[in-house]
């Protein structure tokens, strides 16, 4: 699909900031701002809804704590147990070591591939930058034209006095 | 000092206020700069020196691969291990490996949970030292099986005997779902730290095989505001995972002696103690490998004179609980009044290993103590010493609890000496040539300072600071 864009290139995070609030102020939805460094407090200033990546961790750490403590308490309860010096068969507080670093082990790796996963990274994903050097000294901010009533022309002045040296209507197939 | 540090005055000590805060990148490089500079290792071809130390380590790491394949071969007696002391170079050197990676951990953790802006371009290389350090402790445990090829019974797999379980009350079977955990969680960390570092690189390439490898693990980054905020809320939930993590790690290991009986292993002190000591022993390993390489790579911009400060203050604050743990352990062993106790400890001061127990004390209570003035440390040569010391110093820490503790138990009839074979001294030989193979080839292949932390840090300087030095 042909999508139409607007990108404004900046060299530094400062006026990235007054853009992105300007617009905003002035009713445009920022696609994204594309930038080398994570500009702090940019998403908010974006509106980008905070991350539910924690609550994924939670529950994996929990998936992974019940888990180590089911399995153990099933192969020394049930399954096989064994007379190891007198203790008891549910010996629950020699069983935590492994149920903790069960639990930061699931945690651990279902953040970082639910991450990667809501992020769309994985090898071999195909990358379109919207402008040359976002990845070394650029600042990109990007908004999307979705219809008539977009206006191009405040939208590029506001973004050329906040400091864009460059602003450029882009037609991109994404 | 080289010339460089006495002409420029900005490498000179800092002498500012005592409340002032360094600004932990001299002068004010633009963001393009910044990537060249820490990109050069990787685009320019190796110096000679880069060559000699790979040549050293490389020659090491083949004297440990023929030592390791010898006692493979023909068995464990190629070691000078007895019936009393069934553990001693081979654990020393596990226990040493797994404490120098606790540095890199608490730097790229723990002091991302604090917010502390100076582990910025020291991070990568540490979590990278890290990985390293825990690849070669983990060749000790896996060797001293003696038969290495039935290591996976460690794992509570379903099996034909029963299923027989492994004992999930051993702290050595805890040994293995730590270090396991602790080395998967460590590479995903470091991994992801280097995503956007290698989509700059892939933007850099002109083509080839280069262009291909970082593209293909840069996974597609391209730099979104909403990929940054979710990155930094998975970053965030690492840190703060890792954080417990690394404490138990420490303290896991330090139960494969203190759940035990033998006097001078058996003590409750024995997880922070530990723990201590193996972020004292990291931060050693990480000065040496710094100051080493922010010289020979042109880095002194980026590890700056403030970053060899605030790791010699952490080196001395470790140092000195781990001082302050050998007291209480001292202490103990008098004061509760178990004579077997209170031999051990008496024997590692005056028995035959006394030469051991008086060089850990020395490196590691008396030593890190110079680093309470402030010229020490911002001298790099003198804190290379130190670091050097520490190590050396750690080292003997676990060979003194391990070997003295065991030589002279309970029964007088077992007491033993123990003297290594150079089987065992060429293992470890061998595993310091690793862990430098590993670390040369990572500074040549992959960027040691995190590139877009560093752009953060001078990115959000005032534009005012920034405009009139970037022309």
């Amino acid at each position: 699909m042909l999508r139409q864009f607007l990108i404004a290139n900046f060299r530094d995070e400062h006026g990235v900031r007054e853009a992105v609030q300007r617009l905003r102020g002035q009713g445009y939805r920022i696609y994204d701002v594309y930038t080398p460094y994570p500009v702090h407090g940019l998403d908010q200033i974006m509106g980008v809804r905070p991350s539910r990546l924690p609550l994924v961790g939670l529950i994996a750490g929990l998936v992974g704590l019940t888990s180590a403590l089911g399995f153990q308490f099933y192969a020394a309860v049930f399954d096989w147990s064994l007379n190891v010096g007198g203790k008891p068969a549910n010996s629950t507080l020699a069983f935590l070591p492994i149920t903790f670093e069960l639990t930061v082990l699931f945690a651990g790796l279902a953040t970082a591939g639910a991450f990667l996963m809501r992020a769309g990274l994985f090898p071999g994903a195909r990358v379109v930058l919207f402008a040359e050097g976002t990845t070394e000294d650029v600042f990109a901010v990007v908004l999307r034209r979705r219809d008539a009533t977009f206006d191009a022309g405040e939208a590029r002045r506001l973004l050329i006095e906040s400091g864009a040296y460059t602003v450029t209507l882009k037609e991109v197939t994404r | 000092m080289n010339t460089s540090t006495a002409r420029n005055p900005r490498h000179a000590a800092p002498v500012r206020g005592p409340h002032a805060r360094p600004d932990w990148v001299d002068g004010h490089p633009t963001l393009r700069q910044i990537t060249d500079d820490i990109a050069r290792p990787l685009e320019g071809r190796p110096g000679k020196g880069w060559f000699r130390c790979v040549t050293v380590s490389i020659i090491a790491l083949l004297i440990g691969v023929g030592c390791v394949s010898y006692q493979i071969a023909t068995g464990i007696g190629t070691w000078g291990l007895n019936k009393s002391v069934g553990w001693a170079v081979d654990i020393t050197n596990f226990v040493f490996w797994i404490g120098i990676g606790h540095a890199g951990t608490l730097i790229s953790a723990i002091l991302l949970l604090f917010r502390q802006k100076w582990r910025m371009s020291i991070n990568r290389s540490a979590e990278a030292m890290t990985i390293f350090a825990v690849m070669c402790a983990a060749i000790f445990p896996l060797i001293h099986m003696g038969r290495p090829w039935l290591a996976f019974w460690v794992a509570p797999y379903p099996n034909e005997r029963g299923p027989l379980w492994v004992n999930f009350r051993s702290p050595l079977l805890w040994d293995v779902f730590a270090i396991n955990t602790y080395l998967t969680i460590s590479l995903v960390f470091w991994y992801l730290g280097m995503i956007p570092d290698l989509a700059t690189l892939r933007d850099r390439a002109t083509g080839g095989i280069k262009k291909f490898m970082y593209g293909l693990f840069s996974l597609g980054w391209d730099g979104s505001t909403r990929t940054w905020a979710r990155y930094e809320t998975t970053s965030l939930i690492l840190a703060a995972l890792a954080t417990p993590l690394v404490l138990s790690v420490h303290s896991i290991v330090s139960m494969d002696f203190a759940t035990s009986v033998l006097p001078g292993w058996h003590a409750t002190i024995f997880p922070p103690y530990f723990v201590a000591g193996a972020v004292y022993s990291g931060f050693g390993m990480v000065l040496m490998l710094l100051i080493i390489t922010r010289s020979v790579m042109n880095l002194e911009r980026y590890i700056t004179l403030d970053h060899l400060d605030r790791m010699a203050r952490i080196t001395l604050l470790t140092g000195s609980l781990v001082g302050f743990s050998y007291m209480t352990e001292w202490f103990m062993a008098w004061y509760g009044g178990n004579p077997d106790e209170q031999f051990a400890f008496i024997n590692r001061a005056t028995g035959p290993y006394a030469w051991a127990f008086w060089t850990m004390v020395t490196c590691n209570m008396i030593v890190p103590q110079v680093l309470w003035s402030p010229r020490v440390r911002s001298w790099p040569a003198a804190l290379f010493v130190i670091s050097i010391l520490v190590n050396i110093g750690m080292w003997f820490e676990r060979f003194v609890i391990i070997v003295t503790s065991l030589h002279r138990s309970y029964l007088p009839s077992s007491w033993v000496m123990y003297v290594p074979t150079w089987i065992e001294i060429g293992t470890l030989l061998g595993s310091f040539g690793l862990f430098f193979t590993c670390f040369l080839f990572f500074i040549r292949l992959l960027p040691m300072i995190a590139t877009w932390e560093v752009k953060g840090l001078v990115g959000a300087r005032p534009p005012v600071e920034r405009t009139d030095a970037s022309a």
